[in-house]
């Protein structure tokens, strides 16, 4: 049997790609490896959220209680409750995907795919079985997997990737983060709300390199008041393992040798790439694609991680539908422009658009708007005072070219400014809309007044 | 409940319109089917027929005035009514009040989700029909339906639109809207690529690049200043009309957009003279109409374009519409441009039949009085320059269609003939521009071919 399309990966591009095709009435099947869901789902967004509500509300009780009125003796956690809560949510909805995969009629198949040749597609089942299939397109959705440090691969105790780290058991006493991206600050963020001694060693001048430099730097001075100690504009030199755990020099301003019990490597990830096709890849080894998502190869296509960056789950579904879409209907596919991105430690960060740095870069002409979140109602009745919203409002025009959130529910807010954005709604319609109060959406809408001087509350 | 009267759109490409002249006056009463104002769109002058009763208790727009499609032009009042509403608040020049009780008229039309409604372009059967001019409570009927047009708007354009004005919106995003509104863009004629459609920064921005080099490139003509002529004759702006400005649109995007290319053939146009002088003066003897050189190139375009069925199309963007019928268009030159008045079927009509057609339909074009299905919907579109004795020229494609015939005048010139001897002949230059994304060079000479072998064995057309 030949089929429309069959998809090698089942994480976010693969599954969502997989349904669009069968809701556009197409044969369609996803082998995955694994199980469904992908990284996001299984290793990464999803249980990472998981553990991060439990770092938030620890915290919480742990540090301020009193604040908000409560007394209590003997607080305190079961570890690995914590991460069998996560592998909980985990499971639960990769269930779902494969509910989703029944529902549309799309064949399931369990194994590892390499592709033999035009159309031809192999999988090895658990059973060590090969089977082939057939297909009149193909869609690469087989993500990636953590970049390891040159020389120094991940062995699951001392020198982790992000799998390792959401199931590390005992709770390590120090943990070293090399790479502070979203992965690295979030990972850091939960082991020091736990108690673990954590240090964050960054080779870029701030955490967060892609955000908004006001915005890491205000993150930085949080996670130090929580006790994260932060090297940044610092280089790993070399790292050292032995019985008690990881030795780790570094230089920055000065040479220092940190201590650990374990080393959370997050540099970033590399292309997981399938077997059996030649495919043209970039000069990082991602593989290349043009406008319609097509690799160099005909009838073979790709989304997701393993297209490069930015890797983010709600980019690798839209590309995926963009790819799927272009393949069968004549919709003309888009390529990723302008896309949100978050992390969810506390105070969380959102942003979407331009930073201000590379509106400056880009020599564009715009105005600023900054409201905090010290003079919204909501934010204060909820505790939250920490952190504020910035627009970049571009002139003359006035539409929204950056958005940059630094709080609590940040990464729900962004929502709005997304959709903005996408409308190329201007700060006038911003300005316009009537935001509910108390809320702390209610900040954005004073950010755009900012713009202006025309703020309310400030 | 006052009715609120628009500027309808009265054509496709219509975006604006020139009230010329009010018929009615305030005060007057007006019944249904009543001719209210005279409308100048891009093509054509047109009667704005009232589609309620009532009384005329305000104008907003007075004659002469260029308003966009959609902007307030008067309000009729239900008799009774009119006094309120008269003397509420004097209508500002452009801007009418705002809605007044109940004055809701700025939904979209077209929607009826209960049904209980008639068409929006139909009779609103409500409280506008308070002939008694008391404020008498409505009807049961009526008063079921009110609340419907309270939320839906249904009455908000009293006038029929030619096409029903739902799918007229245009979508675009407010910063497409700013852009355009900046570089002076008609939204109308720009091709949306964002989400469902619509037009966002990108595609303004396009449409704007593609007229603008050429702005740059030639700034406005400023007349020499020689210190002679400084004094003497001052240059003079005309306003562009409204078919002006379609034509430049029109034709912009042509010229810009369609990969044009040429082909030409000199036909000899001594036996369709001959045959002409002969046919012409038997129809004179029975008091019949004459036929033109014209009329052979019209019939013979459109038995060429039937046989040829590929010069009869369009580019559809991912596909090439090959039209069923010749819709054949024939330019006519007005005063303040041209249009093209269409021959519907044209393959399926004689020579006399087309010879008849086009005469009625070119003296209404020139007094304005076509109307758009009469010029809208042409496949293939013939250009005819030679009554002016030009000898031989190539039209700009009119879209979307693919093919235009330019025909130039009858030339007397020497000629050899079969016997290799110099001879006097008549000869007539035959151009035509293609659109090369439909209609190859091996398309547009076959259809050239069967023009020229027509025309010079032209009994034939007499008789298909």
């Amino acid at each position: 049997m030949k089929y429309d399309l069959v998809v090698l990966g089942g994480g976010p591009a693969g599954y969502v790609g997989a349904i669009r095709a069968a809701q556009l009435g197409k044969k369609v099947a996803c082998v995955e490896k694994e199980r469904p869901g992908g990284t996001c789902l299984n290793w990464g967004c999803i249980p990472t959220k998981s553990l991060l509500r439990n770092a938030e509300l620890y915290r919480l009780l742990k540090t301020r209680a009193t604040d908000f009125g409560f007394k209590f003796d003997n607080l305190a956690f079961e570890w690995s409750k914590i991460i069998a809560r996560s592998r909980g949510v985990a499971d639960k909805l990769a269930g779902g995907v494969e509910f989703l995969f029944k529902k549309n009629k799309i064949d399931y198949l369990r194994g590892e795919a390499s592709i033999t040749g035009p159309g031809k597609i192999v999988y090895k089942t658990k059973e060590n079985r090969e089977e082939a299939v057939e297909a009149e397109n193909i869609l690469i959705a087989t993500g990636a997997v953590s970049r390891d440090l040159p020389g120094l691969a991940t062995n699951g105790k001392t020198i982790l990737n992000s799998h390792d780290a959401m199931i590390l058991e005992p709770q390590p006493k120090r943990l070293i983060v090399i790479g502070a991206g979203a992965i690295g600050v979030e990972f850091a963020y939960f082991f020091n709300a736990f108690g673990t001694d954590v240090t964050i060693v960054e080779m870029l001048p701030n955490v967060l390199p892609v955000e908004d430099t006001e915005v890491s730097v205000t993150l930085e001075r949080s996670l130090a008041r929580q006790g994260i100690k932060i090297f940044t504009n610092t280089k790993l030199v070399t790292a050292k393992t032995n019985d008690r755990g990881v030795t780790v020099a570094i230089e920055g301003k000065k040479q220092e040798t940190l201590e650990g019990d374990c080393m959370l490597v997050a540099i970033g990830v590399d292309p997981l790439l399938p077997k059996g096709v030649e495919l043209k890849l970039d000069n990082k080894g991602f593989i290349e694609v043009n406008d319609r998502y097509a690799t160099n190869v005909p009838g073979i296509y790709a989304a997701g991680d393993v297209i490069g960056p930015p890797w983010l789950a709600h980019v690798a579904s839209w590309e995926a539908i963009q790819a799927v879409e272009g393949m069968f209907t004549d919709h003309k596919p888009k390529r990723v422009r302008v896309f949100p991105g978050c992390t969810y430690c506390q105070p969380q960060v959102a942003s979407v658009g331009l930073t201000e740095r590379a509106g400056k870069e880009q020599q564009l002409k715009f105005k600023v708007g900054k409201f905090p979140f010290s003079a919204n109602g909501k934010a204060l009745a909820a505790g939250e005072p920490e952190g504020f919203v910035k627009l970049l409002i571009s002139e003359p025009h006035g539409e929204i070219l950056g958005a940059h959130i630094i709080g609590a529910e940040a990464t729900e807010l962004i929502a709005e400014l997304g959709l903005a954005v996408t409308l190329e709604a201007t700060f006038e319609e911003i300005e316009a809309t009537i935001h509910a109060h108390p809320t702390l959406s209610e900040a954005v809408h004073e950010a755009t007044g900012a713009a202006f001087g025309l703020a309310i509350h400030s | 409940m006052p009715i609120t009267i628009e500027m309808p759109k009265l054509s496709d490409t219509m975006t604006e319109g020139t009230l010329v002249k009010w018929i009615k006056k305030v005060g007057d009463s007006v019944a249904v089917g009543d001719v209210l104002a005279e409308v100048e769109t891009d093509k054509a002058t047109m009667e704005m027929e009232a589609f309620d009763e009532g009384v005329l208790t305000e104008i907003y727009v007075q004659d002469g005035n260029k308003v966009e499609v959609g902007q307030k032009l008067a309000l009729l009042a239900a008799k009774g009514e009119e006094v309120e509403h008269a003397s509420a608040k004097a209508a500002p020049e452009s801007k009418p009040p705002a809605a007044k009780t109940g004055d809701k008229h700025d939904a979209t039309p077209g929607q009826d989700p209960d049904g209980t409604k008639p068409a929006p372009e139909k009779q609103q059967p409500s409280s506008a029909k308070k002939e008694d001019g008391l404020d008498v409570p409505p009807s049961k009927e009526a008063a079921a339906a009110e609340p419907a047009a309270a939320g839906q708007g249904v009455q908000e354009s009293r006038l029929a639109p030619v096409e029903p004005a739902a799918g007229d919106r245009i979508k675009a995003s407010p910063l497409a809207k700013k852009i355009a509104a900046e570089l002076g863009i008609d939204l109308s004629v720009v091709q949306g690529s964002g989400p469902g459609g619509r037009i966002v920064r990108e595609d303004v921005v396009a449409a704007g690049q593609s007229i603008r080099p050429k702005q740059a490139a030639t700034p406005p003509p400023v007349a020499p200043k020689s210190p002679a002529s400084a004094s003497a004759l001052e240059d003079k702006k005309i306003p562009l009309s409204g078919m002006r400005k379609a034509i430049a649109t029109r034709l912009l995007e042509s010229k810009t957009t369609i990969p044009h290319f040429y082909l030409q053939a000199e036909i000899d146009a001594e036996p369709l003279t001959t045959l002409r002088q002969a046919v012409n003066s038997a129809a004179e003897t029975a008091g019949m109409g004459k036929l033109t050189v014209n009329d052979f190139i019209l019939k013979a375009t459109a038995v060429a374009a039937s046989r040829i069925p590929l010069s009869n199309a369009a580019f559809g963007g991912d596909s090439i519409i090959q039209f069923a019928n010749v819709q054949l268009a024939c330019a006519v030159a007005v005063d303040e441009g041209l249009v093209t008045p269409v021959i519907r079927e044209a393959q399926k009509k004689t020579i006399v039949q087309i010879s008849v057609e086009l005469k009625e339909l070119a003296s209404r074009a020139r007094s304005k009085k076509l109307k758009p299905e009469e010029y809208q919907g042409g496949t293939i579109t013939v250009s005819n320059l030679g009554g002016y004795g030009v000898e031989q020229f190539y039209a700009i494609i009119n879209p979307p269609q693919a093919v235009i015939v330019s025909v130039g005048t009858i030339v007397k010139k020497p000629v050899i003939d079969a016997a290799g001897q110099v001879i006097p002949g008549q000869r007539i230059i035959l151009g035509i521009s293609c659109d090369h994304r439909v209609v190859d060079g091996a398309i547009g000479a076959q259809f050239l071919g069967e023009l020229k072998k027509l025309l010079e064995n032209p009994t034939l057309l007499l008789l298909l």
